[in-house]
């Protein structure tokens, strides 16, 4: 039963005399959203990013960014009496010797890792249903600033560690600075402040970076972004006759849609405490500390940089170099070019489609991705080339696995990354036109069958005398 | 008043207040959803009525309970367990169906116990108003200024400068255009090598087959052109580059340990047990699996590095123990602009 | 039953007695006499050479560098074996590594085809061709695990993995260490199978050696206080399990997402 509605009143005037909110509040609490699951997939990334927040605080109160030196004297057999630098001994620490920090340690690592596949996924929903077309083409820009943030984000925060793992990462993320053409020698050093590894204080960089500057950027994009949204309202599919360009039809916020949000932020923030309890990730006491002088096999980085160990694997020994200039170092293609190149090929994307179409109207209605046929076949072709080369990168342990050798897997990749997307490319279109084509022929059979029933009908009533 | 009063007091309240509500539901019951509502309120309804659900009610509450179960298990489990016995699965699994219980709960008062409704409303439209008075509030403010690219110009110089004032202590966070330590080493002519422990190298440990570290005896180890890598080559195999004859005594060779593609340490090597069907010894970098021979000074035979490994020229001093007999063949580490311009010092 | 339905099922029964007969028989592979002596001896491991390494290593082990068709037109070619010692013999034979079915493959861990008697023959006769090594004897629990682990990462993670689980280096597969007994660890240690580096007593001292084994022992079972390992391989496992786990939040959109039928 409701309480009676003088009592709301009266707290509703307590807010709206302070806060003039009234108005907005009223609109706020009606703002419709489209009735399609798909619309969730962005929200799954952002509740994340909450359970990073606040997994985060916890951490940043117990890590120690420093690389001063100490000896490790915890439970933790094989590294007792080892040296290792203060910020490792804090995470071991954190992750043997405090309770709770170990499983909050986890869930952070997981949602970093969740938080970007949400990303990728929710970028592919926006791709194949060209909810980035007029007027939301700044949300896409947004959107790809806020993917490629998170990425160096996430980077920097394994890479806090100061473990064998993401030691050995940050050399190869200083040798892919030092390879920007000219400038990368000066860039490096001023970054790391030395050459590799840097000065002590290149900790504390990283460190301010990741637990203040990053997440402020990312923070108010994540605004920027979702006020754009709510500015121009969602987008929807065409479900029936009252969908259309100029009316939105879909769930207020209040109060269909405000139960399942909270809804689905609990459930992702159950799956990742879960994941936190259950899976073990990154478990740096395994690795050992970092030195420049030791290595491990098998080290990768975290998947969402995956792609840029595939790149760097697959390029064939050479430096660009013009008399004893070196012009373009080799791990420029893999480490840089490639990740700028998909950046920008993603970001132009709304313009050249509208070049190419011709097509400049603003849309809210969403294509199915067989009515954009050859935007689809692009993203697959474009998506599949990327996701060939981020397989590449696991490609010594499917040795490991199944045997198959590094060397084979290598020349058949260097062609296969080629060959298959443009084969998926003509596939894929070829696909879609003919799924149009037969929702064509199912229209006009569907017509044809009506006209025809009709035409019986009035055969009939001429046949039957009228009373 | 004894406490009996006091009980039978609150018990004559409470079943009052049971049966008056039974009372209301019953006469609810027999009227239709408008009736009722125009009973509580005559004003107009935003969102409209819907049938309780009082089954899934309770559910939800069920639910509800449980989340706060396992929540309160959480602390139990925290409160109980030293930090060394604390079992992580335990604790994670609690507060995660915890989690998962009030979200359950919560998407079945979203699906059952607050109305769905679906509404209609217009797309936000465009402004060609208020963009028009946009624009002309904007000229016309400026409409008074006569020499309009000179402030702009100004404007500009005196912004752009600034902005790159304000940039400019971003320059102390490390050499600029003084690339001169990516050039620097700690080795040089006569240092000794030392292994991981500091005992010097001597020739005679060095045996084929197998691979050393190295460090130089003074400076610091963690620059990343202090650690090498020494192996020994049949004297007869050594495929050297010219000028670096003298550089492997006794077929003792030292390279740089860093590889010249992306800087991860060299601490591979393979051996072959059968020449005839294996492949030459290699030094391999596990990174990105850059191959480098040590018998043709370091070249690569495979995988992505641009630059061949520098080499270090070895000595045996008097006593028997390996020195450097000057700097590396080439920079040390990965590649940058000038890694070709300058000689390692 | 029609003959149409005959023919294909005895076709079928043919091929499952012909399998079963063919994985019945003794195992193959090893040529061994009639009748063996109860004990070990250099003389049965003579004979078993002479059956089955001599096409590869050569009359008593000599070697054959250069590869040409022996017994069975089997090509072989394989490093002489005088003073190798009894250590490298039981390295190899016990891991499974040799007999080698093809000159080109690469030695891996292979179930062991010969008795525990005729592996100690073959050795007693190796180590009799010329003197060499002898069978190392490690002592684990003498060894420090934290000192292992650093010696470990310092020689050895960079084609093993920091907890043993193997990888590449350019050419070969580099094994797991995982069921390895401490005999066998120190065996390879000391010798330096196919393309493992040797590491002598003067760069790894015996003591430093049970360290080592000692950890690669404890690899068997890794501290996993975070919960299931997913393998212990790092980031590729974690992020097939954060894609799985990204899957399954879509699905609770869709969940979610649905709307009450009106």
């Amino acid at each position: 039963m409701s309480a009676p509605p003088a009592r709301r009143t009266a707290a509703a005037a307590i807010v709206d005399e302070r806060t003039s909110s009234a108005p907005a509040l009223r609109k706020a609490l009606r703002y419709l959203f489209p009735d399609h699951w798909s619309f969730l997939l962005g929200e799954i990334a952002l509740y994340a990013f909450i359970t990073l927040i606040l997994t985060g605080i916890y951490l940043a109160l117990f890590f120690h960014p420093s690389l001063a030196k100490t000896v490790y004297h915890g439970p933790y057999a094989p590294l007792r009496g080892a040296q290792v630098s203060e910020a490792y001994k804090s995470v071991i620490e954190i992750s043997f010797s405090q309770k709770a920090g170990l499983l909050i340690r986890q869930t952070h690592h997981w949602a970093a890792d969740v938080f970007v596949v949400a990303i990728v996924v929710h970028l592919m929903r926006v791709f194949f249903t060209g909810a980035f077309r007029k007027p939301r083409e700044l949300i896409w820009l947004i959107g790809l600033i806020l993917l490629f943030t998170s990425l160096l984000e996430g980077y920097l925060g394994y890479s806090l560690v100061d473990d064998l793992l993401s030691g050995m990462g940050l050399a190869i993320g200083y040798s892919v600075l030092l390879s920007v053409p000219i400038i990368g020698g000066p860039l490096g050093l001023l970054l790391f402040g030395a050459p590799f590894p840097g000065k002590d204080l290149f900790e504390s960089r990283m460190y301010i970076a990741h637990v203040f500057l990053l997440p402020a950027l990312l923070a108010t994009l994540i605004g920027v972004h979702l006020a754009l949204v709510a500015a121009r309202h969602h987008t929807q599919f065409r479900r029936d006759r009252r969908h259309t360009e100029r009316k939105l039809v879909g769930v207020p916020l209040f109060p269909g849609q405000a139960p399942r949000s909270l809804a689905l932020m609990l459930v992702v923030a159950a799956a990742l405490l879960l994941l936190g309890g259950l899976v073990q990730i990154n478990p740096v006491w395994q690795w050992g500390p970092y030195e420049p002088w030791l290595a491990s096999n098998g080290a990768q980085p975290d998947w969402y940089l995956g792609w840029l160990i595939g790149a760097l694997r697959l390029m064939p020994s050479f430096d660009v170099v013009i008399g004893h200039y070196t012009l373009v170092p080799n791990p420029f293609w893999g480490g840089a070019g490639f990740p700028l190149f998909v950046l920008l090929v993603l970001a132009v994307f709304p313009w050249v489609e509208r070049r190419l179409t011709g097509d400049r109207l603003a849309h809210n209605l969403l294509d199915r991705p067989r009515d954009a046929p050859t935007r689809t076949a692009f993203g697959v072709a474009f998506l599949g080339w990327v996701f060939l080369i981020f397989v590449f990168g696991a490609a010594d342990r499917v040795y490991v696995l199944w045997g198959i050798s590094y060397e084979t897997l290598l020349n058949v990749f260097r062609v296969a990354i080629w060959v298959l997307p443009l084969g998926a490319f003509f596939l894929v279109r070829r696909l879609c036109r003919e799924l149009q084509a037969s929702e064509r022929i199912e229209l006009e059979r569907e017509r044809a069958e009506a006209e025809a029933a009709q035409v019986e009908a009035e055969l009939q009533a001429q046949a039957r005398p009228v009373v | 008043m004894s406490i009996w009063r006091w009980l039978a007091g609150a018990a004559v309240l409470l079943i009052g207040r049971i049966l008056r509500r039974r009372r209301v539901s019953r006469e609810d019951a027999g009227k239709s959803p408008r009736e009722t509502s125009a009973d509580r309120t005559q004003e107009r309804r935003n969102v409209p009525e819907w049938a309780p659900a009082r089954g899934t009610e309770l559910v939800v509450a069920v639910l509800l309970l449980l989340g706060g179960l396992f929540a309160a298990g959480f602390v139990v489990v925290y409160a109980e367990f030293s930090a060394a016995k604390l079992p992580n699965e335990l604790l994670g699994a609690c507060i995660a169906l915890s989690v998962a219980f009030i979200a359950l709960a919560l998407a079945l008062f979203a699906h059952r116990l607050v109305p769905t409704e679906e509404l209609e409303e217009d797309y936000p439209q465009e402004h060609p108003e208020e963009q028009r008075e946009v624009a002309e509030i904007v000229a016309s403010a400026g409409s008074r200024i006569t020499r309009r690219r000179l402030l702009l110009g100004t404007g500009s110089i005196a912004g752009g400068a600034l902005g790159l004032a304000t940039l400019a202590p971003v320059l102390s966070l490390g050499p600029l255009w003084y690339t001169a330590p990516l050039f620097r080493t700690p080795w040089r002519r006569g240092t000794r090598l030392v292994d991981e422990s500091g005992r010097p190298l001597s020739a005679a440990v060095i045996q084929e087959g197998s691979y050393y570290t190295a460090f130089p005896e003074r400076g610091d180890r963690e620059n990343i052109g202090a650690p090498l890598v020494v192996v020994r080559v049949e004297p007869s195999q050594l495929r050297l580059p010219a000028g670096r004859a003298a550089w492997a005594p006794l077929g003792i060779l030292a390279y740089s340990k860093i590889c010249t593609h992306a800087g991860c340490a060299v601490a591979l090597y393979r051996k072959p047990t059968f020449r005839v069907v294996e492949p030459e010894p290699a030094l391999v970098c596990p990174c990105h699996y850059s191959t480098f021979n040590p018998a043709t000074g370091g070249s690569v035979i495979f995988g992505p590095a641009g630059r061949p490994l520098p080499q270090l020229p070895l000595m045996i001093d008097a006593a028997g123990n390996l020195r450097a007999a000057g700097n590396f063949s080439g920079p040390v580490g990965p590649s940058w602009w000038g890694v070709r311009l300058g000689r390692a010092r | 039953m029609s003959r149409r339905r005959l023919i294909p099922l005895a076709t079928a029964l043919a091929a499952l007695v012909g399998a079963a007969l063919t994985l019945a028989q003794p195992q193959s592979g090893i040529v061994r006499p009639t009748t063996e002596p109860p004990r070990e001896s250099v003389k049965l491991g003579a004979e078993l050479y002479a059956g089955n390494c001599a096409s590869c290593h050569g009359i008593a082990g000599s070697g054959i560098l250069r590869p040409r068709p022996g017994a069975g037109n089997v090509i072989g070619a394989g490093p002489p074996l005088k003073g190798v010692g009894a250590a490298a013999a039981d390295l190899y034979l016990r891991t499974g590594f040799m007999p080698l079915p093809d000159i080109h493959a690469q030695p891996e861990l292979r179930r062991v085809l010969l008795s525990d008697k005729e592996i100690r023959s073959l050795v007693a006769f190796v180590a009799s061709l010329a003197p060499g090594p002898a069978i190392p004897r490690p002592d684990p629990a003498a060894g420090s695990l934290a000192s292992g682990f650093s010696l470990f990462t310092e020689h050895c993670a960079g084609c093993h993995q920091a907890v043993a689980q193997g990888g590449f280096v350019t050419g070969a597969r580099v094994p797991p260490l995982h069921g390895l007994t401490a005999v066998q660890i120190a065996e390879a240690v000391r010798i330096g199978p196919y393309l493992m580096p040797r590491f002598s007593a003067a760069q790894i001292s015996d003591a430093q050696l049970n360290s080592i084994v000692d950890y690669v022992l404890s690899t068997n079972r890794p501290d996993n206080p975070g919960g299931w390992a997913i393998g212990n391989i790092g980031p590729i496992s974690e992020g097939i399990l954060a894609w799985l786990t990204g899957i399954m939040l879509a699905i609770a959109c869709i969940g979610l997402g649905r709307r009450l039928k009106r």
